[in-house]
């Protein structure tokens, strides 16, 4: 397996008048060729600025404000802004949640999509069109001969991610975040787009980040499962390891919490409390308020633990030592 | 018998405004195309008390639309709409305040400029179900009920969180005293730990309130988890409605049976990736229906018939209705 990316203790911060705002706080992983790398958490976990500073795309008042980020053995951290964006989209892509904000309402999905190969490639109009067309079959567009003359609103929801994806795949690019791209789409729609970026990830062996708060999701895409909570990595792991036994009681608070585990009728194991603010995180483990399981130690941050390519951040871990909760 | 809420074949189509040029033009000879969207068509469905029954369907297929007429927002253009026999509108306007609503988005439904004291109360003192000198006790009760501090009364809807919201949303359409409570997608924009405390205090109060509801949401999953029955929407007609749990276990229509296929479920093994078995093809638009059964041109098992003949809901088990000609070798 070779690592396409290697993120180490990334720090991302935005200095506001209230205060400075960790959003990302020491985040580490890794990603190797062709895998599927699942980031979940709920709203203001820090996970979509994640995938931003990936990209370089954090705007003032943010700014990585420590860490690493090597993309094929290159330090992009510190890079200046005009290496970057010879990068961007050519060695590492983004698709976002919304495709209808994404895509510009004034021009054709051939001009936006010949701009795109035209910033990383010299090739003649002609072979830009072709590799153009060729991108958007690959996505499951039909007749795209046709279809790339039209205008964003006169494609479907569905078909707008699509195109998105398809500009995103223009350069075939080492890594690629998605950031809640089928967050909006309908379930026959969002099922056909998985089908197709887990076959796009096989044959091409594009890396992706998939960001999401949608464990179902994720878990039919991902192999390996990143947990935020309050801009940290809570917990990482093998998918289905991680889901049949998590270790972090955060984890198991949001499996637990799905309609979908519990009998219909009966009331389900919530997490009690909402996400804290990032001006006012508790002095320890940022989950300690909400955790059934707090204890005095938990007024101290816990430290990492690996273990069977596992990792938590967790005084009293669930599934160890026969202590069952 | 009648049921204790019952839509009676009910259509509602939204018609484009004929503006003054096209009466000009008409008027000249030329031929002014009026299409108009046929958003909800001939669907009945009967609740009885105590019961909750749940819509789902994707975008566009009339559940929201189908949940306004229920409640009264909207007339239908046909078919009524009676709660213990009694219609709901009389003269196109809503005559009774035992139907109450909460909505999707608890940022758009609560008025800004109000204290969430104030949007509590003012339906009942318009009622009369309090006076206004009692109202602030009135108001503390129903905040505590579900789960909000009474003291948070006299705060602005944007003090609040989008879960915190839905809570004063519901503690709204609740204050009225409703016996039909109808619930439009209420926890889809809410993340998922804040999302089970909502269902959480929704079957809570349901029991306590013995509530009737029209549970409406995209989400298989959580209308699985909160209806006895469940209804199927496509393209403004239902195509399936029974118990819940048969509707799960042994759709009769093979909508159903594609949309039960393609919502991902959480997957405990490392080998086997779930198998995804898309429906082909997207929703065609409610303005040009495919003909015959409108979902024969994405169906696996369509055949000549299902593109000439339109199923109508029938009853193909006891309490089962299916609108699709091969419901009982799909039920088997």
């Amino acid at each position: 397996m070779t690592a396409v990316l290697e993120v180490r203790d990334l720090r991302t911060e935005f200095n506001t008048r209230a205060g400075v705002i960790r959003a990302v706080d020491g985040v580490s992983f890794t990603l190797n060729r062709g895998e599927i790398l699942g980031l979940v958490g709920e709203s203001g976990s820090g996970k979509s600025v994640t995938g931003f500073s990936l990209l370089g795309l954090v705007d003032q008042p943010g700014r990585i404000s420590g860490g690493s980020i090597r993309l094929n053995g290159t330090e992009l951290v510190g890079l200046p802004e005009s290496e970057l964006r010879d990068r961007r989209g050519r060695e590492i892509a983004m698709i976002f949640q919304d495709p209808i904000a994404t895509l510009n309402p004034l021009l054709t999905i051939r001009k936006q999509m010949m701009m795109a190969v035209a910033a990383h490639s010299r090739m003649t109009a002609k072979a830009a069109e072709a590799r153009c067309i060729e991108v958007l079959q690959r996505v499951g567009i039909p007749d795209p001969v046709a279809r790339i003359k039209g205008y964003p609103h006169e494609f479907s929801g569905g078909m707008r991610q699509r195109v998105a994806i398809a500009i995103a795949l223009l350069h075939d690019p080492a890594v690629i975040v998605a950031d809640e791209p089928t967050t909006a789409l309908d379930v026959s729609i969002q099922a056909q787009i998985l089908h197709e970026m887990r076959s796009l990830a096989a044959e091409t062996g594009t890396a992706m980040i998939w960001i999401s708060h949608d464990l179902a999701t994720v878990s039919s895409l991902a192999k390996r499962l990143l947990v935020m909570y309050a801009g940290k990595v809570v917990e990482e792991g093998a998918t289905a390891t991680v889901l049949r036994d998590p270790r972090h009681p955060y984890t198991r608070g949001l499996i637990t919490s799905l309609p979908a585990i519990a009998s219909p009728g009966e009331d389900l194991l919530q997490i009690p409390g909402t996400t804290p603010s990032f001006l006012s995180l508790p002095p320890g483990c940022p989950f300690a308020p909400r955790c059934d399981f707090v204890e005095s130690s938990c007024e101290k941050m816990p430290e990492i633990t690996l273990e069977n390519e596992r990792m938590w951040r967790c005084h009293h871990p669930l599934g160890l030592s026969g202590a069952e909760r | 018998m009648t049921a204790f809420f019952r839509i009676d074949q009910v259509s509602r189509a939204f018609a484009p405004e004929i503006t003054l040029g096209d009466r000009i033009a008409a008027k000249l000879g030329a031929q002014v195309e009026t299409r108009s969207l046929q958003a909800v068509n001939a669907v009945t469905l009967e609740l009885a008390k105590g019961e909750t029954l749940g819509l789902v369907g994707e975008s566009g297929c009339g559940k929201s639309t189908l949940g306004r007429v229920a409640a009264g927002i909207l007339p239908p253009s046909s078919g009524t709409v009676a709660l213990e026999g009694k219609p709901v509108l009389i003269n196109g306007h809503k005559a009774t305040t035992r139907i109450q609503t909460v909505f999707q988005d608890p940022f758009a439904s609560l008025d800004p400029r109000m204290k969430v004291g104030e949007t509590v109360a003012e339906g009942p003192i318009a009622h009369n179900l309090v006076s206004r000198t009692k109202s602030g006790g009135y108001v503390a009760e129903w905040f505590s009920r579900v789960g909000l501090d009474p003291s948070f009364a006299g705060r602005y809807p944007h003090q609040f969180s989008g879960g915190q919201r839905q809570r004063i949303a519901i503690a709204r359409a609740l204050a009225m005293k409703p016996d039909l409570l109808i619930c439009d997608e209420p926890v889809a924009s809410l993340d998922v730990s804040i999302q089970a405390q909502i269902l959480n205090l929704f079957l809570q109060l349901r029991r306590e309130l013995n509530l009737t509801c029209l549970f409406i949401s995209h989400d298989l999953s959580v209308v699985r988890h909160v209806s006895d029955r469940m209804a199927v929407m496509y393209l403004g007609r239902v195509v399936e409605e029974g118990g819940a749990d048969q509707v799960f276990d042994r759709p009769a229509h093979p909508y159903t049976k594609a949309l039960l296929a393609s919502v991902p479920k959480l997957t405990l093994d490392d080998e086997a990736l779930v198998h995804f078995e898309p429906i082909e093809g997207e929703i065609p638009s409610p303005l040009s229906p495919p003909s015959g059964c409108h979902f024969s041109p994405r169906c696996a098992f369509a055949e000549e018939r299902c593109r000439k003949d339109l199923p109508e809901l029938r009853e193909v088990e006891d309490r089962r209705f299916s609108a699709c000609h091969f419901a009982e070798v799909l039920v088997g």
